[in-house]
């Protein structure tokens, strides 16, 4: 009874959070659209990937679904609560009305077509194409404009930065990641509550982590039992979460690059605002994570870690095993794995291999930022770093095998190695912070020569 | 369990730690504890800032952590001759560079007064308030001045616009009379825990922190150039403040403040400088000199301060008021352009060396 009330909440709670988090758009009622069009976009794959569901509950959590989407916008009609949970307020209730009869029909029809493989890859071509214009400026600015035009708003102000879609990247890393699970037929039966409750769950909507659809449903179905320990475990992160985002990150941030100090720095100075950046970035993310898995695991979720000390790693694969890990799984499963594989059945050298696996997983993974050429050679960046690293770890495998029998040499070379991995991720971070190549290049210049 | 003991011993710690703050008080020595001109350079010009994410400088009210933050900290060398500048946001450097300001401007022109290096100190503050600038005055005079030139503008003069947060935040017993009057004197015998001091710290740590970018890119402003230039067509209206022609009533000004913080200096030379301003040649410009003055209630300052000062004993006056050309101001009727400044800082020099 308990673990069913605690699903309710949680489904309840994750459909609510999407609205009440949506940021505020330029595109008249977008802040409520566009959390509606997440919701369609699950519940369309749920129905092209669930082999079989008990109609009874499909119609109650279905129902659920379209009354929390209608309580939504039947808000606009009580003056003091018509911006409570969403920026503006919310558009008419007859469009809404419609808009979730389409979203039923078309998962209707995605329903039938369930068991074909071609409707998988086109779900999943259809993610990658929105993830593509989501992230690429002039793309956003043209689908703005788009829309602006069937608000009948004026297009001379249509901006990328109209796409302020709450969580739309990881919900969509989820939505790929399902339909990869249900082609390979390891996709478990869920309900659809279920399935909308690991799509956006709401401590981990805005930034993760990416979790996997088995094991979010295991943790569902496993029975809940909240007690002092549970409880105080949780406190315990988010304080630390808390401690790291708004203590450290927050205070970092006031001295970190940007593109607005970047002209300014004086050489020899300049160093300073990138360790700023690098520490910064570190305790807002991983404290948001903490954030995150400490809300979590008060409602019995045991989301996956993302950080694992990374700054602290010798070398740069471990650093890449231990920073946003979800996501660096996520690629290795979906894109590096497969990719490495195909190329070994092809008789490939085991060197380019590597090389090829890991430019265009770093290179996606830079991509996802944002299409720009800095996030693009920031992947590159990396892509380099881990493939050096690569070769060097096989040369020195049995050349250099003595140096682990001496411990003390052997943490000397894992400090020299943690050092010089912390200084390789901070200088590619100056591609990162930074939005062009060309200040990218002028402050790598200020920090080593001028 | 474990996860439990160690949230009830760091709710312990934190409140042993808050009440052991409130036993100490040791906010005045870590007031004076500073990474300026030491770790860092000190400031150029007093922290203040509206836009701290780009200005790397925030508007804090502990005089010993500003003074700390500045350069005029450093100890005097014995070649050097001490001169401070008070002022508004005009002497401050509204839109400036620091090396632009008037002390900028002075220190490039590397005077020499009686075979030592004129070192000129930019100790001027943003807002309008004579006893805000007595306030920083006679705090001043702990680094050794050798000199004070003491920059005023009408607006500065009104007894309701002596109010300030600065003011109301450091009433000392020297300027208590003038806070009684103007400000809010702050209770005394406070005893306040950790939690109520952390704006204060947060500001603290913040200074510190904005010190490395001071260091970093020597920004100490957000200067957009996209300003709104100064008005110079102007409304035919003639009040200044709520003051109406025929009269300009004396009382009503703190010209009192001015001559009894001059009669204090009797150990450091004084000099009082009627700031330049626009004198705009728009439309109304018959009615008023500019956004902020009407002709006829300037033109009775000017007099009243000429007398005011005349009775100052060993106070030096300069009426500048018209000395810099009317395309060299900014946004305001006081801020200039570096140009201008240039123009401010050659009419000073000769006294700054008499």
């Amino acid at each position: 009874m308990l673990t069913t009330l605690r699903n309710w909440a949680v489904f309840t709670a994750s459909v609510l959070a999407l609205f009440w988090l949506q940021p505020a758009a330029a595109i008249r009622f977008f802040d409520f659209w566009l959390p509606v069009g997440t919701l369609a976009l699950i519940a369309i794959v749920w129905s092209a990937t669930q082999p079989q569901f008990d109609k009874r509950d499909l119609l109650i959590d279905a129902g659920a679904l379209c009354v929390l989407i209608l309580a939504v916008a039947s808000l606009r009609f009580v003056e003091a609560l018509s911006t409570a949970l969403t920026r503006t307020r919310p558009p008419e209730l007859m469009a809404v009305v419609l808009a979730v009869l389409t979203i039923a029909s078309v998962g209707a029809l995605a329903g039938r077509a369930r068991s074909r493989p071609a409707t998988w890859a086109a779900l999943i071509g259809m993610f990658l194409l929105m993830l593509v214009v989501v992230k690429t400026d002039a793309l956003a600015a043209a689908a703005s404009a788009a829309f602006r035009a069937l608000q009948g708003q004026g297009i001379a102000q249509a901006s990328a930065l109209d796409w302020r879609w709450l969580g739309f990247s990881y919900v969509a890393f989820r939505m790929i990641g399902s339909l990869r699970e249900r082609m390979n037929n390891k996709l478990p039966a869920m309900r659809l509550r279920e399935f909308v409750s690991y799509a956006v769950f709401a401590p981990a909507l805005s930034a993760g982590p990416i979790d996997r659809a088995d094991r979010f449903l295991n943790d569902l179905r496993t029975p809940y039992a909240p007690g002092r320990d549970l409880l105080a475990e949780s406190v315990l992160r988010v304080l630390t979460g808390a401690f790291k985002k708004y203590a450290l990150a927050d205070t970092l941030a006031l001295i970190a690059l940007n593109d607005a100090n970047a002209p300014a720095l004086r050489p020899g100075w300049a160093w300073l605002p990138l360790y700023a950046y690098a520490l910064r970035i570190y305790f807002d993310f991983s404290g948001y994570t903490d954030i995150a898995l400490g809300i979590a695991r008060a409602l019995g979720v045991k989301l996956p870690e993302n950080f694992n000390a990374p700054y602290l790693k010798p070398n740069l694969t471990q650093f890449w095993n231990s920073w946003h890990m979800s996501l660096a799984q996520w690629f290795r499963a979906y894109w590096f794995n497969p990719l490495t594989r195909a190329l070994r059945i092809r008789k490939w050298e085991q060197a380019p291999i590597v090389l090829t696996g890991q430019v265009s997983t770093m290179l996606l993974i830079g991509l996802w930022h944002g299409v720009t050429p800095n996030f693009l050679i920031w992947g590159v960046w990396h892509a380099l770093g881990l493939f050096a690293h690569n070769r060097w770890a096989d040369f020195a495998k049995t050349r250099l095998a003595w140096v682990g029998e001496r411990p003390r040499l052997q943490r000397a070379v894992n400090v020299a190695g943690a050092l010089l991995t912390f200084h390789f991720v901070a200088l590619g971070w100056v591609w990162f912070a930074l939005s062009t190549p060309a200040a990218s290049l002028q402050l790598l210049a200020r920090l080593f020569w001028r | 369990m474990m996860t439990t003991r160690v949230l009830i011993k760091a709710i312990a710690l934190f409140l042993i730690a808050t009440m052991a703050f409130a036993l100490v008080d040791p906010m005045p020595q870590l007031s004076r504890l500073s990474i300026y001109n030491s770790l860092v350079p000190g400031r150029q010009r007093l922290p203040w800032g509206e836009r701290q994410n780009l200005a790397y400088n925030l508007s804090i009210t502990n005089l010993d952590a500003m003074f700390a933050s500045h350069e005029i900290a450093q100890p005097k060398t014995a070649d050097e001759f001490r001169v401070v500048l008070i002022g508004d946001s005009s002497t401050w450097g509204f839109l400036l560079k620091p090396e632009d300001t008037l002390a900028g401007r002075l220190n490039a022109a590397q005077l020499r007064r009686a075979g030592k290096r004129v070192r000129v100190y930019n100790l001027g503050y943003p807002d309008f308030s004579l006893t805000k600038d007595a306030l920083l005055l006679r705090r001043a005079l702990r680094y050794q001045p050798d000199l004070i030139v003491w920059l005023v503008t009408l607006r500065s003069f009104p007894n309701d616009a002596q109010a300030h947060a600065l003011v109301a935040a450091n009433c000392d017993e020297a300027l208590h009379q003038a806070c009684s009057k103007y400000g809010d004197p702050p209770s005394l015998g406070r005893w306040r825990m950790l939690l109520q001091h952390r704006r204060e710290l947060a500001d603290l740590i913040r200074l510190q922190l904005y010190g490395v970018m001071w260091a970093a890119s020597g920004i100490d402003q957000h200067s957009p150039t996209d300003y709104q230039p100064v008005q110079r067509d102007l409304e035919r209206d003639e009040s200044f403040r709520e003051f109406k022609p025929p009269t300009l009533p004396r009382e009503a000004l703190a010209f009192s403040l001015l001559t009894g913080v001059a009669s204090e200096m009797s150990a450091v030379p004084l000099i009082v400088v009627n700031e330049p301003m626009l004198i705009s040649a728009g439309a109304n410009s018959d009615v008023r000199y500019n956004f902020f003055y009407p002709r006829w209630a300037y033109d009775q300052y000017r007099v009243q301060l000429r007398e005011s000062m005349s009775q100052a004993a060993g106070v030096r006056y300069l009426d500048l008021w018209d000395r810099v050309t009317q395309s060299e101001f900014t946004n305001s009727a006081v801020h200039l352009t570096p140009a201008g400044t240039q123009m401010l800082a050659d009419a000073l020099t000769p006294e700054l060396l008499r």
